[in-house]
């Protein structure tokens, strides 16, 4: 029971952050809003991933003071959401230097005054 | 053997990363020019020995054993079409190499190490045999391609397409990568096979099954740039430099087109919703709604890289109604298909790569007539446009008629109207920018109200502009023969169609992953096109120089102004326009329409 509460209630958040996230890209007004939008979004992949690999009332996956033969949860979502972190975070440094070379060189950091490519 | 073509690249971009700005550029040059042919070695090797039975490797060697049937390892699972890809990748960034030798002179380590870096990425998604393990190489890709894309950091344009295109292919990289947590979630397995075969045992409910399929593909169709996806991809070309144009036009972009059609296959080809009748009819939607729409945009361009960024984005549609049939066949004429295009792509992007280099524009009003002297590169760019436009002897010719078989054979004969209107647009729009630059005719001036955008490209290269050196034209030159001979050989097509037949037959990468052993159904010979579509050949042709024609005549006052069909041509233009709008706010708003209509297609029709 607590562990479909907590399924229901994670997986709602993940749908409510990814959305949210959605809305402020694209109303962003700035890119440094537009980059934390972005790991917003990101934020719903890791609720959605511990959500996914939670299992009721078990502990971490560190078998150093447990048998190894024990359950805990699971030990390769983990493994997904560390690799999840570390490629989003070069993505989102890239975006940051971005942000710097767009506002060293025009001054603005509005999305909407950069656009010199339409059509 | 199975993963030297991801680590070789990977270690020498990781040495270069450590002594690179001590070697000087020809150094540079040559270690990632041999690099590349390296890879290109290993790969058609390992396509090779993968003919009869699918390699699978697993890292560290993590395989499934007989009493737990669960792979927790990381697999490739390679076979010819996987490593054939990882090859054509590699040869395409062997000509990018080979035509960077005397371009880009500001080009430091840092170029290499990334184009290296790019390679790996996507030679690791052609041959990944796990879910995660895609979503990575994807990200990896995207990170490489953006860094690339805004390489001459000192334009703002570039920033631009760069940023663009890196939060589009990101929130596409974020939906897939929810869509393989909710399929873990159900299966507890990453490995595509695995994954396949559970879905199939167990009766989920038909709306969680299209869900799940059109998140984890959500990433793979923002990489592939179809409708309304696409938009990211006219900026990031329109200012990336010109060599890695080519890699993104010429392998980037099909990639995504592969990984969807990988993972519709082997994953949820089985599992019985989403229903095939669905997914058909949601790819032939997607397919013709690029293919036209790519095409039309296309031919109202005058920066001639956006140009071809939205002849990109039309071929893409070609290559996705090709696998919309879900037919061995129709898969066979894309994988002809992308060959052909994108040999044909880069070559075409060198051609403009040269343009740049001799008269510091590629803009087609700004050139008009100023090229004259660059006759035989105006032919080759005539080539081009011809291969463009799926004629003969170019394999996008075999590759669009196999496609119009399968069609046919599919009852879908209406998808070769698509594909002749994407054709003649296509090449008419090459046609008519090779004419006006390289001949002068037309007049010079851009329609005054309803132009397409000026956009400023500077010169990527310094020094002589006076000639064209020998590396950048032999590659264009390569380019266009490899294009014409691949697919001469009806061994080649025939081999091809074998291949995709047991790309679509995942029993065999079960059998293959599962319990690596390996088996062989005897398949019929695949029917390969017969090349007697002399009249639509012709009727192409003639198509594509009347309307390059009538496009170079539009540009006087008085036709315009009484024509009809100028104004209403005028007026697409103008609407597309509007959509195009250079924010990444207004795409992202499109990407999440898309998915919503996507998936309510999927749904209803499941």
């Amino acid at each position: 029971m607590q562990g479909q509460i907590i399924f229901y209630a994670g997986f709602a958040v993940a749908v409510w952050l990814f959305l949210i996230g959605l809305y402020g890209i694209v109303s962003s007004r700035h890119l440094v809003h537009l980059c934390l939008s972005l790991t917003v979004v990101q934020a719903s992949t890791y609720v959605l991933l511990a959500v996914v690999g939670y299992r009721p009332g078990l502990p971490a996956p560190i078998f150093v003071t447990m048998p190894a033969t024990s359950s805990a949860v699971d030990p390769v979502i983990q493994a997904l959401m560390l690799t999840d972190v570390v490629v989003e975070a070069t993505v989102i440094a890239l975006l940051l230097s971005i942000t710097v070379r767009v506002h060293r060189r025009t001054a603005s950091a509005d999305p909407n005054e950069v656009d010199l490519m339409r059509g | 053997m199975a993963p030297l073509p991801v680590v070789i690249p990977l270690i020498v971009a990781a040495v270069l990363a450590g002594v690179g700005s001590h070697l000087p550029r020809r150094v540079l040059d040559l270690t990632a020019l041999i690099t590349s042919a390296g890879v290109v070695a290993i790969s058609v090797l390992l396509a090779n020995a993968s003919v009869h039975h699918v390699i699978v490797y697993w890292f560290g060697n993590w395989q499934p054993t007989a009493h737990s049937h669960f792979p927790i390892g990381i697999c490739f699972m390679i076979d010819p079409i996987g490593a054939g890809l990882a090859a054509f990748t590699s040869v395409l960034v062997f000509a990018a190499f080979t035509f960077s030798w005397s371009y880009f002179e500001s080009a430091k380590a840092l170029y290499h190490i990334l184009m290296l870096v790019f390679l790996a990425a996507m030679c690791g998604l052609c041959l990944s045999g796990d879910l995660f393990n895609m979503f990575v190489w994807f990200e990896l890709m995207t990170a490489a391609g953006v860094a690339l894309c805004g390489y001459k950091s000192e334009e703002g344009h570039s920033m631009q397409g760069a940023l663009n295109f890196a939060v589009l292919n990101t929130v596409g990289a974020f939906l897939s990568l929810s869509g393989v947590a909710l399929v873990y979630a159900f299966t507890g397995s990453l490995n595509l096979v695995e994954v396949g075969v559970t879905l199939a045992q167990h009766r989920l409910s038909s709306e969680f099954l299209c869900v799940a399929f059109l998140f984890i593909l959500s990433g793979f169709l923002v990489k592939a740039a179809v409708f309304p996806f696409h938009f990211w991809l006219a900026d990031a070309h329109a200012v990336a430099p010109t060599p890695v144009c080519v890699i993104f036009s010429g392998v980037m972009v099909e990639l995504g087109v592969y990984a969807a059609a990988r993972i519709y296959w082997v994953v949820f080809s089985q599992a019985s919703a989403p229903s095939a009748a669905a997914v058909r009819t949601l790819f032939l939607i997607v397919g013709s709604c690029t293919a036209v729409l790519g095409a039309l945009f296309c031919f109202g361009q005058r920066h001639f890289k956006r140009l071809l960024a939205f002849s990109t984005i039309s071929h893409v549609g070609v290559m996705t109604l090709g696998f919309a049939v879900l037919d061995p066949a129709g898969l066979a004429g894309t994988t002809l298909y992308l060959i052909g295009h994108g040999l044909v792509k880069a070559a075409l992007f060198i051609g403009a790569g040269i343009v740049l280099h001799r008269c510091g524009s590629v803009d087609e009003f700004d050139l008009r007539g100023r090229c004259r002297a660059l006759a035989p590169i105006g032919a080759m760019v005539v080539l081009g446009a011809i291969g463009l436009a799926g004629l003969p002897p170019f394999a996008t010719s075999f590759g669009e008629k196999t496609i119009e078989m399968a069609a046919h054979h599919a009852h879908q004969g209406w998808i070769a109207a698509v594909l002749i209107i994407a054709e003649i647009f296509t090449g008419a729009a090459v046609l008519r920018f090779a004419a006006r630059v390289f001949v002068g005719w037309g007049k010079g001036r851009e329609l005054p109200l309803h132009g397409a955008p000026h956009i400023h490209t500077d010169r990527e290269t310094t020094g002589q502009h006076s000639r064209v050196p020998v590396f950048m034209w032999v590659p264009m030159l390569a380019l266009l023969g490899g294009a014409c001979v691949i697919s001469i050989p009806s061994t080649v097509r025939s081999g091809i169609g074998r291949q995709l037949q047991r790309f679509e037959t995942p029993a065999i990468y079960q059998d293959s992953v599962l319990l690596a052993r390996s088996t062989e159904p005897q398949y019929p010979e695949p029917e390969t096109a017969p090349l007697d579509f002399g009249l639509e050949n012709a009727g192409v042709l003639v198509g594509m120089i009347l309307l390059a024609g009538l496009a170079l005549a539009a540009g006087s006052d008085e036709f315009r102004a009484e024509d009809p069909a100028a104004r209403t041509w005028l007026g697409i233009q103008t609407i597309f326009r509007r959509l195009q709008s250079g924010r990444v706010g207004d795409y992202v708003a499109w990407f999440t329409i898309g998915i919503a209509v996507y998936g309510a297609i999927l749904v209803l029709l499941r």
